[in-house]
């Protein structure tokens, strides 16, 4: 099989997307094999000998028909296979309280969690840079944004990707079943530094993950409350952006 | 019709000794000259294009390392290439591949070749807007290559040049250097409006007697099919680059979100010009393959019809998939399944195509020159780009190999493997036609071989760095720990691809050779049937003698048993005996 090569799958619907992937490697193999062995054959019992008089044939009409009806049959049947995968990927949204908001830059990530109040835009909003965790188990939904060019969010193992577009805010859910730590790269060109523009995805055990959100969303909180509002989360990513310029 | 054909006619007469070098060379309103020209500034341009994908290459093998040689033109980095040189090569290498190499090789050129020759006609309808439409061309070439000596740098968004990237000069440090990429591409885009408009009009209006059109060649039908695509696409691509030059230096805002724009309005446009595109990459090399296998299997091509209706039904659907490229864009994904549907609907058109190929082999008498295997190689690889494209066409599937590797793979399958392939067997299968002189066959294998080897070396394992999740257009793969395991294949495709540059040398000097030193060519070296092979090679002025040809039968009668010989060109008169047996 392929799984030597497509990289591990750990989100709930990457195992859909994988299977539409293998069903589709083995047709189109299926019909390389057949296509290049019909010629191979044909180069070879038909070639240029003395005495070989080749075949005055204008078509097949019944040979056309069918070759014309088998692959649209099959690549019809094809569609309706893609489109449960898609619908449940791209136009679904599963109920969820993990929401991030996902905000790329030339050329990193920004992570902001709402913090405990659950809403973002308020003060104890907290942002990181280039590092987003996660639960496993539990729908993750991002909004992403970005703030200049197009950027690409792709984790290849939760088979996931969606272009950040300046000036909309998509949507985008992903659930993962394995906990680990999951390079994000940029997947669309998005300047000199776009090569080495990622972050790093923590998933974690639900219970590692409360932890988590404990100890660095919650110490947001008390900082915001020691703090006056809405300096805490401003000044942190300018700071991290600093120790990050490696790309020019 | 009459009227102007003795009117030609005097033309030729009054023409012929008057010409002096520079209308016969240079400004020259000959078809078969102005084919020519398209062909060297395709080459010339492929000779930089190939070096820009070299440099690509080695960038991703050894990233960071100097390039051997490149020390002088980068004395400052010691010949090693910097993240936005490395954004600059591949922009260009694709820019220029696709509009200054292929488009005027298999348009340009063999557009302006064939058409009048095959359908029997003295010249293209408008002989002035065609010389026009070269130097307009090459123009716009010219000024593409002046972009590499701007301050700044050439462009560097990529050839689909992503808004709000390209519209705004301090996201990628270039500025003059995509005004010139606006500019080039809007000159380019009227010098090939130009063209389309000329080759559409000659194909309805100046056939000669007898050649109704489901008499034509395949390849006039590509080439008729390929102008009418172009005439409605390419305006498009215009006013999508004077809309984003207009952003850049007068301030409007059409596709930058901070002054009210749309990025995605950039997509929409690209690609409603780009898929097209693609086809109008595609449709003249099938048309080369569907001339050049009936001539050497001796046999008619397979489904006639189903090969002129396939390339109509391909035209109509490439509009109407565009949305493909888009499925991750930010594009509302019901819109996606949309064109998913008509994305897979294309590729029957193709699947009909490819097994009417296998079927004109099929029982055929095949003779292994250069110019066939070149049109195999062409039909075996157009089949692997072909269902690599299916794929994509998923969209479930196509949200984790969009903007990998694996897209990379697929379209130089389809441009390399199709286009490239099909524009050598084009120049192998024509150059005695075109320049009076056979190519050297020993030469000739020599070429095809490494060509077709290395061109497997290189893009096939693509295919496994896609799959492995390896992004595009990145300049340092090994920044990433996921693709660390997979660099081998990277060092593995860059010296495939060194070698398939390697492989080209032949090519160089079996042209130059041959168009000095090779053997004369007679009429009809291929035994072919076409009316190309009626005129001397190489053809004069207005083609043919005191008559155009008049056409009897369909362009594939090979093997035929109206005839003794194995071919039966167009212009044989049927006698009432050879009717009679025909009938039989």
């Amino acid at each position: 099989m392929l799984n030597w090569w497509l990289p591990e799958n750990v989100s709930t619907y990457g195992g859909e997307i994988d299977r539409l992937f293998h069903l589709i490697y083995w047709i189109t193999g299926g019909t390389f094999v057949l296509v290049f062995v019909t010629l191979l054959v044909f180069l070879v019992v038909y070639r240029d000998r003395p005495g070989r008089q080749a075949r005055y044939t204008h078509g097949s009409t019944p040979l056309e028909i069918a070759w014309t009806i088998v692959p649209a049959l099959i690549l019809v049947v094809l569609t309706f296979l893609s489109v449960p995968a898609w619908s449940r990927i791209k136009m679904q949204m599963p109920p969820t309280d993990i929401v991030i908001q996902v905000t790329a830059k030339q050329f990193n990530w920004q992570f902001t969690y709402p913090g405990p109040d659950g809403k973002f835009g308020t003060a104890d909003d907290k942002t990181m840079l280039d590092e987003m965790h996660v639960p496993t188990g539990k729908p993750v939904r991002v909004n992403l944004r970005s703030q200049d060019v197009i950027h690409s969010f792709f984790v290849p193992q939760f088979r996931m990707k969606q272009d950040a577009v300046p000036g909309r805010e998509i949507a985008q859910w992903f659930e993962v079943t394995k906990p680990g730590k999951y390079e994000l790269p940029c997947a669309e060109l998005c300047g000199f530094g776009h090569s080495g523009m990622k972050a790093w995805v923590y998933v974690h055990t639900p219970e590692e993950y409360a932890k988590w959100l404990a100890e660095n969303v919650n110490v947001a909180r008390a900082a915001a409350e020691e703090k006056p509002a809405g300096e805490a989360k401003k000044d942190e990513p300018k700071a991290e952006t600093k120790t990050r310029g490696k790309a020019k | 019709m009459a009227h102007s054909a003795t009117a030609t006619a005097h033309m030729a007469h009054a023409g012929h000794h008057e010409l002096g070098f520079v209308r016969t060379y240079i400004f020259s309103t000959d078809h078969k000259m102005i084919a020519r020209q398209f062909l060297f500034l395709g080459l010339f341009m492929m000779i930089i294009g190939g070096l820009l994908a070299l440099i690509v290459r080695w960038e991703l093998a050894w990233p960071e390392t100097p390039i051997p040689g490149l020390g002088m033109f980068l004395p400052e980095t010691g010949g090693a290439i910097e993240p936005s040189a490395y954004n600059m090569a591949f922009t260009m290498h694709a820019t220029l591949m696709v509009f200054f190499v292929i488009m005027p090789i298999l348009a340009g050129s063999f557009g302006n070749f064939c058409i009048p020759l095959m359908i029997g006609a003295r010249d293209m309808a408008f002989p002035f807007l065609n010389m026009l439409s070269f130097w307009v061309t090459g123009s716009a070439g010219l000024i593409m290559l002046s972009g590499f000596f701007v301050d700044g740098g050439h462009a560097a968004a990529g050839w689909t040049s992503y808004a709000p990237l390209s519209a705004v000069t301090s996201y990628t440090g270039v500025n003059w250097g995509q005004n010139i990429w606006c500019i080039s591409l809007f000159i380019m885009g009227v010098g090939s409006m130009m063209g389309s408009i000329n080759y559409i009009t000659t194909i309805i209006n100046m056939r000669a007697p007898g050649m109704s059109l489901f008499r034509m060649p395949l390849v006039v039908w590509s080439l008729f099919i390929t102008a009418i695509l172009l005439l409605l696409a390419l305006p498009v691509l215009t006013s999508a680059a004077a809309m984003l030059l207009f952003d850049r230096v007068l301030g409007t805002s059409w596709f930058n979100p901070s002054g009210g724009g749309e990025p995605l309005l950039w997509q929409h446009l690209f690609w409603y010009f780009g898929h097209p595109e693609v086809y109008i990459l595609i449709l003249p090399a099938m048309g080369i393959a569907s001339e050049i296998l009936p001539v050497f299997s001796r046999k008619p091509i397979f489904g006639y019809h189903a090969m002129a209706f396939s390339m109509i039904g391909i035209a109509f659907l490439s509009w109407i998939v565009y949305g493909h490229h888009m499925f991750v864009s930010g594009m509302n994904p019901k819109l996606g399944l949309s064109f998913m549907i008509t994305t897979m609907i294309i590729a029957v058109p193709s699947a009909i195509k490819t097994f009417n190929w296998l079927g004109t082999l099929w029982g055929g008498r095949i003779q292994f020159t250069v110019p066939m295997l070149n049109a195999l190689a062409f039909v075996s690889m157009f089949v692997i780009g072909g269902l690599s494209g299916i794929f994509m066409a998923s969209t479930p599937v196509d949200i984790y190999i969009q903007d990998t590797y694996f897209i990379v793979a697929h379209i130089h399958y389809v441009v390399f493997g199709g286009s490239i392939f099909g524009a050598f067997a084009a120049i192998y299968f024509w150059f005695p036609k075109m320049f009076g002189r056979m190519t050297n066959p020993a030469l000739g294998h020599l070429h095809f071989w490494p060509t077709f080897v290395f061109f497997n070396g290189t893009f096939f394992p693509m295919h496994i760095l896609g799959v492995g999740g390896h992004m595009r257009r990145i300049y340092n793969p090994t920044q990433y720990e996921f693709l660390q395991p997979l660099q081998h294949w990277n060092v593995f495709i860059t010296v495939s691809a060194l070698l398939l540059g390697v492989a080209q040398i032949p090519f160089v000097i079996n042209f130059f050779w041959s168009l000095f030193a090779g053997k004369k060519a007679p009429a009809n070296p291929w035994n072919s049937n076409t009316l190309e092979w009626t005129a001397p090679s190489p053809p004069p002025h207005l083609n043919w003698g005191a008559h155009v040809p008049t056409v009897y039968r369909g362009p594939y009668e090979y093997s035929s048993p109206e005839s003794k010989d194995d071919f039966l060109p167009q212009t044989v008169p049927p006698t009432p005996a050879r009717a009679r047996a025909g009938r039989h």
